[in-house]
């Protein structure tokens, strides 16, 4: 484990598995999207809009993977100061964004012709919005501090208190569900949890991969860029050292 | 194949503007974001080679 | 303990000195409750079906207001770097400082609520619960707060921040806080609700003094 903590080490172990991510990326998306769109069968409650599912359940998954992601990150950078973990968690943090936004549209998308309004307050629905606010939060208290160290850490210690935080708001927002729901909603989405037939998982589970593969690797081109980030500011700084050394023997 | 035409599938049994809107919005937002990261990823690349060779010019 | 002690007194005595501070909680919280008649309309009926949420979200964000406070005098004077530096326990630390927050907004804004709920015709049955949810929540409030207030510290728009991080927490909450007022309107028990608004709590009094202190010393590093 704390053989990754040296950069140059993970690096060259990213970049070596890199190429594979992408293309395993590219295979299941040239898989998932034929088969989600059109060899799949429709749902027989849903008719074709099954077929967003398949995007709201791959982006909603990597939303939740994501935030466990970011914590465990979180939590090696706090306890052992390793500066890959830290850098991974900052990463990761807009495409946790990205993919919680894009669960609640699709989700949206896809509440409008079964449900008849965009929104309802269902429990699934709802814990998205809180964590896309728990994403903003996180993202918005990293950049908040003049020294970038200072909001590496705070926004750690942000991360590991949400996801102690995210399973109590979960089962809060599910039991206050329960006690508000209209019925009509309750019958329609307990129809939905019962019925996954097994020509559903096939897609589902193909975008799935394939969304989770996206993520690794643009999270490697990710690293790559803020390691070079941090290159640039050292050159910059150790440039600006030697100006100053060179400047009085002139 | 679910589809019996080539209208049938943009048609989505009805549900045309909800499933394209959702697979239109998943396209945009990965591809947006790959693009933004392979932008800057670009960009530090290039200045970072800007500086290594500004180094090597004034030694 | 004797340090905490006088962490304590010290904070209580400066509060007591501005008093205006938690006078201008008070306020916010009557006028954002009061706010609601006017939006909503004034017809009982409507009002008493919202009255234990109104109070609730009220409280939080009049509470809200007040967070920024906790920590920022010490943390700009320099008391801050001295108390964490002389090899006091910064749990401690956060601990007198939580417990000094609730007493100076979270006891008057309890002490308030009956009367705001008058306002908002709430039944005769959700005073005593009404009170005791807010007696069992504020804690919580008080104890995520700190939290927020010290991951801020010295952030840019500390204020809007500390919101943005603070508010989803409070919502379980606020949740069970509400429902336990309706249980009791509605003649149900609201015993399960108290009971898990006080499991919040200890939650919240086992990890959040831990979080806070590491937060206070990152930032008076």
């Amino acid at each position: 484990m704390h053989k990754f903590a040296n950069p140059t080490q993970f690096m060259r172990i990213a970049n070596a598995i890199y190429p594979w991510i992408a293309g395993l990326c590219l295979i299941l998306f040239a898989a998932a999207i034929p088969i989600a769109l059109v060899f799949s069968p429709p749902d027989y409650q849903q008719g074709e809009t099954v077929r967003i599912m398949y995007i709201h359940v791959s982006s909603a998954w990597l939303m939740m993977m994501i935030y466990g992601i970011i914590a465990a990150n979180s939590a090696m950078f706090l306890i052992w100061r390793h500066p890959m973990a830290n850098l991974a968690a900052r990463a990761s943090a807009p495409m946790g964004a990205t993919f919680c936004a894009l669960a609640l549209v699709t989700g949206m998308l896809w509440g409008q012709p079964m449900w008849g309004t965009f929104w309802v307050w269902d429990a699934r629905l709802t814990s998205t919005l809180i964590l896309f606010f728990l994403y903003i939060g996180y993202i918005a208290l990293s950049d908040a501090f003049e020294d970038s160290e200072r909001g590496d850490k705070a926004a750690a210690i942000l991360a590991l208190v949400g996801s102690i935080n995210v399973p109590i708001i979960h089962y809060s927002v599910e039991w206050w569900n329960t006690l508000h729901q209209p019925s009509i909603m309750k019958a329609s989405s307990e129809g939905i949890d019962s019925s996954v037939h097994p020509s559903l998982l096939l897609p589902l589970f193909l975008m799935m991969g394939a969304f989770t593969m996206f993520y690794f690797a643009l999270l490697v081109l990710r690293l790559r860029s803020e390691l070079l980030a941090a290159k640039i500011r050292n050159a910059r700084l150790s440039q600006i050292a030697g100006h100053a050394a060179a400047q009085p023997a002139e | 194949m679910a589809f019996d035409s080539f209208a049938a599938f943009i048609d989505m049994g009805g549900y045309a503007a909800w499933v394209w809107t959702s697979y239109g919005l998943a396209a945009l937002a990965l591809g947006g974001i790959l693009i933004l990261t392979r932008r800057t990823l670009k960009a530090r690349e290039r200045e970072f080679e800007t500086l290594k060779a500004n180094r090597r010019g004034t030694p | 303990m004797s340090a905490f002690s006088a962490l304590l007194s010290r904070d209580l005595r400066l509060a007591l000195r501005q008093s205006a501070d938690s006078l201008t909680v008070i306020a916010f919280f009557a006028i954002a409750t009061v706010l609601f008649p006017f939006g909503v309309g004034p017809e009982a009926e409507v009002l008493s079906r919202i009255a234990a949420g109104v109070v609730w979200v009220a409280a939080l964000l009049a509470a809200l207001l007040s967070l920024d406070r906790v920590f920022v005098v010490d943390f700009e004077d320099g008391t801050l770097d001295q108390l964490i530096l002389n090899g006091q326990s910064t749990v401690l630390v956060v601990l007198a400082k939580v417990l000094a927050h609730w007493l100076t907004t979270g006891v008057p804004l309890i002490i308030m609520s009956p009367v705001l709920a008058v306002t908002l015709q709430l039944p005769s049955e959700g005073y005593g619960v009404l009170v005791l949810a807010l007696l069992l929540g504020t804690p919580t409030v008080s104890l995520i707060g700190a939290l927020g207030a010290a991951l801020v510290l010295g952030a840019r728009r500390g204020g809007v921040l500390l919101s943005l991080l603070v508010l989803p927490l409070y919502i379980p909450v606020l949740i069970f806080g509400t429902a336990a007022i309706e249980a009791t309107i509605t003649g149900m028990p609201s015993q399960p609700m108290l009971s898990i608004l006080a499991g919040l709590a200890l939650i919240a009094a086992a990890l959040c003094p831990f979080a806070t202190a590491a937060a206070l010393r990152q930032a008076a590093e």
